[in-house]
């Protein structure tokens, strides 16, 4: 049984349609990267998944159970972490809002302490269970959102940008701890974000909604391939060169400091990184080179215009 | 993790987790309730004596109160000034704003019973850190009249609790029309000075003009102070005490009732038009 369901599922505010007719299905213990630009329907899909927002029209299942009908039933069964929003106590150290959650989910004493232990231990949060919420760091304060979100082990786990606003080692750090988690519990996982590490690291599969329809559902290299996102090797070579036109597969985008620097398009499908690097230091002496991922902005705005919006 | 068989057990404990957050979570300003304190007992003091003044040149008891169960409804008015939240809170009011309250709504408990369980645990570190301080002061400075008997402590303390549950209450209801209103600034200032004056803070209740005390009478206000600080005052005894146990009772039920039901429109104004 799909532990997310959609059918033909609507959601219209005054003027606006956020969400239109969007049919989607997804499995337990999948990873799903659900991107989109802002105001494509994303966080109303969620609203609607979680029982917050009724749909206009068509069907919503979660976990099996209709979120309208029984929203402490999907409580019980789903984590969800809002970027923008915090359920833990403000002026309370740490440590008490997870008590205070364990309660409000009815966990077992000793089970509710083994996964309290178990989820402060592996996101390393040992010394701030004293400190009060309102101290904590962003980092700090999002990955103690997610401890949160999981203290009752749900099922499926719903995190709106959680990333949003942490510094690289922060996001490396969360990313770690979810592929952990997944790894170990087979926590379903549906993400929205506007970072294409997140969706690199952790989801093994994509939709892009656009205006509220589906865009796009598959994999990630699938997504890159469909809207032909091509990845850019960035060489810097020891000495000014001439334009690099005559690799293979790859066409030259950029050259800087009288070809110092070079910037070649390639399709990932047509050759590799390696043959490249292969092909230029052949002929000149490449002293760095770095790999540019097409970024999800990008990703997101060819598959709205081959849509013909946007 | 399952969640245990026994639910009723179970949700009492959530309950009083959540009462023991609201002590700690208020008990960390603790500047606060010595600063609140040291201000209800200076108009205690004020009051006291004003009460003191009217009493003499009357020459006689009003309204059923002497010299020391005046002094009484001074102090135990002073002391539940804190306790019982008249002036109302504003964190649901924020969070219905902020769109915060959706997180409440993500959670497998009531959002009502989970804001009561936080101000009962309010209403205990005030009752401990402002009030009974203030007690103790005014019997120490004034000819005071203690409770006449282990009754009416034992239900003057019932009716303290349910003062801060129908205050709880009200407000809480005041605080869910922000699903509606942009701003309920006017009407929580509505409130809090129709309650200042109805709930027997200023004057006591049966000490009002005829006119006056018929709507306080008919009001939750008295409900929330006049109440327990006559049954801890001597003033009502005997019979006279389940009576007002009882309208109390009927205003917390019909209160909290309303809250549930103005919390359910505003979940589904939430649902229709979106957070």
């Amino acid at each position: 049984m799909s532990i997310i369901k959609t059918r033909d599922l609507v959601r219209d505010f005054k003027r606006t349609r956020a969400v239109d007719h969007l049919t989607l299905a997804v499995e337990p213990g999948e990873a799903v990267g659900y991107i989109g630009a802002n105001g494509a329907g994303k966080s109303t899909t969620i609203k609607m998944l979680t029982g917050i927002l009724k749909p206009t029209s068509g069907t919503v299942r979660t976990c099996g159970i209709d979120p309208m009908r029984d929203r402490i039933g999907v409580a019980r069964r789903v984590g969800v972490v809002f970027g923008q929003r915090s359920q833990l106590w403000w002026d309370l150290p740490l440590r008490e809002s997870f008590g205070i959650l364990a309660a409000i989910h009815r966990l077992e004493p000793s089970a509710a302490t083994a996964r309290t232990d178990r989820l402060v231990e592996q996101l390393e949060m040992g010394p701030q269970l004293g400190t009060p919420v309102r101290s904590l760091s962003l980092g700090q304060r999002m990955r103690a959102e997610i401890a949160a979100a999981l203290l009752h082990t749900p099922e499926l786990l719903i995190l709106d940008e959680p990333t949003i606003g942490l510094d690289v080692l922060s996001k490396q750090r969360l990313r770690e701890f979810l592929v952990e988690e997944r790894r170990e519990r087979g926590t379903t996982l549906l993400l929205t974000t506007h970072d294409m590490g997140d969706i690199e690291r952790l989801c093994d599969r994509v939709l892009v909604v656009d205006h509220g329809r589906l865009a796009f559902d598959g994999t990630l290299p699938g997504l890159a391939a469909t809207v032909g996102a091509q990845r850019i090797v960035v060489l810097d070579l020891a000495e000014p060169s001439p334009d690099l036109t005559d690799v293979p597969s790859t066409t030259l985008v950029e050259s800087e400091s009288g070809g110092l620097r070079q910037r070649l398009a390639f399709d990932a499908e047509a050759t590799t990184a390696a043959a490249v690097l292969a092909h230029v230091s052949a002929r000149h002496a490449v002293r760095d080179l770095t790999i540019e991922e097409p970024d999800i902005e990008d990703v997101v705005r060819r598959i709205y215009a081959a849509s013909g919006r946007g | 993790m399952a969640p245990c068989a026994c639910p009723r057990p179970c949700l009492v404990k959530t309950f009083w987790l959540l009462v023991r957050a609201g002590f700690r979570r208020h008990s960390t300003y603790r500047l606060a309730l010595l600063a609140g304190m040291t201000t209800n007992s200076v108009f205690g003091i004020i009051r006291a004596y004003l009460l003191l003044a009217a009493l003499a040149s009357a020459g006689a008891a009003i309204g059923g109160y002497d010299a020391s169960t005046a002094v009484a409804f001074v102090w135990w008015g002073q002391a539940l000034l804190g306790t019982v939240n008249l002036w109302g809170f504003s964190e649901v009011k924020d969070r219905v704003r902020t769109g915060d309250i959706a997180v409440d709504f993500l959670r497998p408990l009531d959002p009502q019973l989970a804001y009561l369980a936080g101000d009962l645990g309010r209403a205990g570190i005030n009752l401990i850190g402002r009030g009974l301080p203030a007690i103790l002061l005014g019997a120490l400075l004034f000819d005071f009249a203690w409770p006449p008997s282990g009754l009416s402590w034992a239900a003057g303390a019932v009716s303290v609790v349910l003062a801060v549950v129908v205050a709880f209450a009200g407000n809480f209801v005041i605080n869910l029309l922000a699903f509606w209103l942009v701003e309920i600034r006017g009407i929580t200032l509505l409130w809090m000075i129709t309650g200042g004056l109805l709930c027997g803070l200023y004057l006591p209740v049966p000490w009002f003009p005829d006119w006056l005390r018929t709507i306080a009478t008919w009001s939750p206000f008295p409900s929330m102070l006049q109440q327990p600080i006559d049954i801890l005052a001597g003033r009502v005894v005997g019979a006279g005490i389940a009576t007002s146990l009882a309208i109390q009772l009927f205003w917390v039920t019909a209160l909290l009732a309303l809250g549930q039901v103005v919390l359910r429109a505003g979940r589904r104004r939430l649902e229709v038009q979106g957070g």
